[in-house]
């Protein structure tokens, strides 16, 4: 059934990037920083994901892609214009799902999709039914009569219905069963294999591995840590357990190794990515029995950056490290 | 009883919440009655012969019998006779406002659902809000009574008019509870029940002017359409003359009675739901809808449809009425003729009842431009401008809108009084032709004061609802309603657009105000449009 209403998604050519911000400061009252010079860059074509604790200015920087903010400071190009002064222009050739989905709870599902699709510059009504059917959303119900999952939906299909250049979405799947997850996959792998481009805020980070090419992490209104999975992984200490014949009782003091705990012959900690090589060279004069070495989960990785008091990583909390 | 658990911890929450409005609206409301009290009793004071003949021109006159009633030459009767039927309708305002606010837009908001997940009954919420705003009504019946007396009338009299109002207000508490179940939305259950307080107008009103005056031209016996009405009730207590207390005897039970078929409603019901039937609608949007004024266009449409009926059903009325006006001699055509000049007292009731009828579409105008807010508060907005839609084409679909609507409204007004006008005094169409002239002057200063309230949104959002409504009543009470009687200096008068409406059909039509109002409008436009291109939306977070 899926193969039957597959998406027909014609080539565009591809422009060098999709969205370059740098140095965006937005503040919200005189001691309300809510963006301090924010970079971040999405290639054409690629679905980069957008992450950071919650309050860290995700919204706030969708907003301003959007001019519905006015940036403080700083330059932001959105396909090639400029977000606050060309809306109207590049809102044609983008579609926006917002977070929260705020709608007319006196107009029905289908109405509200074709609506948002005609005030965007109209929509394509085969993939309007595909994508109904995809999500199974009933569109003869009242918005109001809809739950929070089905609200979502009806910004998803109006979204998706309309075949533009870039998406920006924001939380998209927040309130989505995981059948209706793998469905906003599939659309999204779909699109990215048309060469659309996608930037992607959520939380659900078995999602963003799934989906994105790159992504950008920030914290506080600034961008932490930017690049592919295998490049922030990179970046982050590996975690080892090991027992050997001779106690490990120096380790704590080799270079690159953090969070020690020993006990008789039995060490867990983790290296820097740098020192894992030179930590190996002192494992084995230690007569190494047996030895599991990891390389840090998602989890760990998202909560290096997003939590305060841990200690980063290096090149992380430094400026930003975008254009690879 | 376990239905109204809790009930007393959320009369707290409630009062904590109405902390600020309701005191706003009680003293404003005391406010207004003292300072006009004071004005006539000094007014009086010195001139105290003209008190007998004034008095008969509002008992003799059907037209100003609308207003409600004065029984005998007083003072305090004269005063409410100028500011009654306003504090009564004020007070019904204030009461379905808050019974909504703690009922229907809790469940709309999905506050109720939090709250009725803890140890809190079915009716809790719905107890609650009448308690506070029955208790709201007995402190403005106290206030309004005491500022009476302050302002040198007699204790019982003065009494007996705070209780007058309040008991519109507390019938209207029992009102808003019903309708806060039938309707599924906030909105919905405020137009309801303003559809009922029109209508307990129209009734009241009604019987007054079909009512029969006595031989020394002093009281007013109404017909039977008042008894139907809270708002007659309240008038038949007939305060610094009879001092009656038994209509509260219809007002209280019928207070009762609602409030015992709002729990009965409530108790058939989900929450959430309202009574009337959620339908299924369309599968795809017309034609019509897909444009950001067919959006705005299909929101207001019920509201406007109301409304419509509402000027409809005066507009017959008043036309009726123009027969008895034209017999009207003596003191009674000294009001009109200042509509009017020396043009005649027919002309200068249609001028008069066209400027009414104009600031009340300026209301409509405004209510329909504050929506302008409210998308952009609860998010809609954001939806909108996230397609090719400019922030001026949003702008725009609520002017085209606003601008139609208005027009709309006014013609079906004067359409109505034309007819049965017509009807009563021969002559049709061309009493059309001039009321639709009559109407139309009306708009220049209904687009000032809207593009007025545009501003009010664009340059300080989070404030605008309440200074608009404030710009409002400024606005109507210092027009030519209000504003010459209550003794306000010049300067003041003039700020109002609705001054320098022109008296048509009963003087001829200046191109200077015309000009003058349209002007400003324009200048106000502008300005709005410029400040909303400027700033930064203010979205939910």
């Amino acid at each position: 059934m899926r193969a039957a209403v597959k998406l027909v998604i014609e080539e565009v050519i591809p422009v060098a990037t999709a969205i370059t911000i740098s140095g965006l400061v937005k503040d919200f009252g005189p001691r309300s920083r809510a963006l301090d010079a924010l970079n971040l860059q999405v290639r054409t074509g690629e679905v980069h994901g957008f992450l950071g604790p919650n309050g860290a200015g995700k919204t706030t920087t969708i907003r301003v892609l959007l001019g519905m903010l006015r940036a403080d400071a700083g330059r932001v190009s959105v396909l090639g214009g400029d977000p606050w002064r060309d809306a109207v222009a590049l809102h044609r050739r983008l579609a926006y799902v917002p977070g929260e989905v705020n709608l007319w709870p006196n107009l029905t599902g289908g109405e509200a999709i074709d609506l948002l699709g005609d005030l965007r510059g109209g929509l394509d009504a085969d993939r309007r039914e595909a994508l109904l059917e995809r999500f199974q959303l009933d569109p003869t119900k009242k918005i109001r009569a809809y739950s929070k999952g089905n609200r979502q939906k009806v910004a998803l299909v109006a979204a998706f219905s309309s075949d533009v250049e870039l998406y920006l979405l924001d939380e998209p799947t927040s309130g989505l069963d995981p059948l209706m997850e793998s469905v906003f996959q599939d659309v999204v792998q779909e699109l990215r294999a048309a060469g659309r481009s996608i930037l992607l805020s959520s939380h659900i980070l078995s999602e963003v591995e799934a989906l994105c090419d790159r992504v950008t992490i920030i914290r506080a209104g600034r961008a932490a840590e930017s690049g592919t999975f295998d490049e922030l992984r990179h970046l982050t200490r590996t975690s080892v357990v090991v027992d050997t014949a001779v106690p490990p009782t120096s380790v704590a003091r080799w270079r690159g190794v953090h969070d020690a705990r020993v006990h008789d012959s039995h060490a867990e900690f983790s290296v820097d990515p740098g020192e894992l090589n030179n930590v190996l060279e002192h494992l084995v004069g230690l007569q190494v029995r047996s030895m599991i070495t990891s390389p840090p989960t998602l989890e760990e990785l998202f909560k290096r950056h997003y939590g305060e008091d841990t200690v980063p990583a290096r090149g992380s909390g430094a400026e930003v490290v975008t254009s690879r | 009883m376990n239905g109204f658990a809790g009930t007393g911890r959320l009369v707290r929450l409630a009062l904590w919440r109405d902390r600020l409005v309701i005191p706003a609206w009680v003293l404003g409301m005391g406010a207004f009655l003292v300072a006009t009290t004071a004005m006539f009793q000094e007014q009086y004071a010195r001139h105290p012969a003209l008190l007998e003949p004034d008095t008969r021109i509002v008992v003799e006159n059907p037209g100003m019998r609308v207003l409600g009633l004065v029984t005998g030459p007083h003072v305090g009767g004269y005063t409410l006779h100028r500011d009654a039927l306003v504090l009564a309708v004020l007070a019904a305002m204030m009461s379905v406002l808050a019974v909504v606010r703690h009922t229907r837009q809790a469940e709309e908001l999905g506050r109720e659902e939090m709250l009725r997940a803890g140890a809190v009954g079915r009716y809790s919420s719905l107890m609650a809000a009448v308690i506070v705003a029955l208790a709201a009504n007995l402190v403005l019946a106290a206030l309004l009574g005491l500022g009476m007396v302050v302002a040198g009338q007699p204790v019982a009299g003065s009494v007996i008019a705070g209780a007058s109002i309040a008991s519109v207000g507390i019938a209207f508490t029992g009102v808003a509870a019903v309708t806060a179940q039938l309707s599924s939305t906030a909105r919905g259950a405020t137009g309801l029940s303003s559809a009922a307080l029109g209508l307990a107008f129209l009734l009241a009103a009604l019987g007054n002017m079909l009512g029969t005056v006595d031989s020394a031209a002093l009281r007013v016996t109404s017909a039977w359409p008042a008894w139907l009405s809270p708002i007659g009730w309240g008038q038949q207590m007939r305060p610094f003359a009879d001092n009656l207390w038994w209509p509260l005897g219809l007002s209280l039970p019928a207070t009762t009675v609602l409030f015992g078929m709002s729990v009965v409603l409530a108790g058939r019901r989900d929450v959430g739901r309202g009574l009337l039937p959620e339908r299924r609608g369309a599968p795809h949007a017309t034609p019509a809808l897909s444009s950001p004024i067919g959006l705005v266009r299909r929101q207001q449409r019920a509201v406007l449809l109301g409304w419509a009926i509402g000027l409809l059903g005066f507009g017959l009325v008043f036309g009726a009425l123009s027969a008895q006006i034209e017999g009207l001699e003596g003191e009674a055509t000294e009001w009109y003729a200042a509509f009017g000049g020396d043009a005649g007292l027919l002309g200068a009731y249609w001028a008069s009842m066209m400027q009414i009828a104009g600031m009340a579409v300026a209301v409509y105008v405004v209510t329909l431009l504050l929506r302008l807010h409210h998308d952009e508060a609860q998010g809609m907005l954001e939806s909108v401008l996230g397609t090719a839609v400019s922030r001026l084409r949003w702008l725009g679909a609520y002017a085209v809108n606003a601008l139609v609507g208005a027009t709309l409204l006014i013609l079906v007004f004067a359409t109505a009084m034309g007819v049965t006008g017509g009807q009563a005094l021969g002559g049709t169409v061309s009493l059309l032709r001039d009321l639709f002239g009559a109407a139309l002057v009306q708009l220049p200063a209904i687009g000032t004061l809207g593009a007025a309230v545009v501003v009010l949104i664009t340059a300080l959002p989070r404030w605008s609802v309440g200074l608009s409504w404030a710009l409002t009543v400024f606005t109507i009470f210092a027009g030519p309603m209000f504003g010459p009687s209550l003794d306000l200096p010049t300067w003041l008068l003039d700020l109002s657009p609705f001054t320098h409406v022109p008296n048509a059909p009963a003087e001829a039509v200046g191109v200077g105000p015309i000009l003058g109002l349209g002007l400003t409008c324009a200048l106000l436009a502008v300005a709005g449009m410029s400040l909303l291109r400027r700033r930064n939306l203010t979205l939910p977070a």
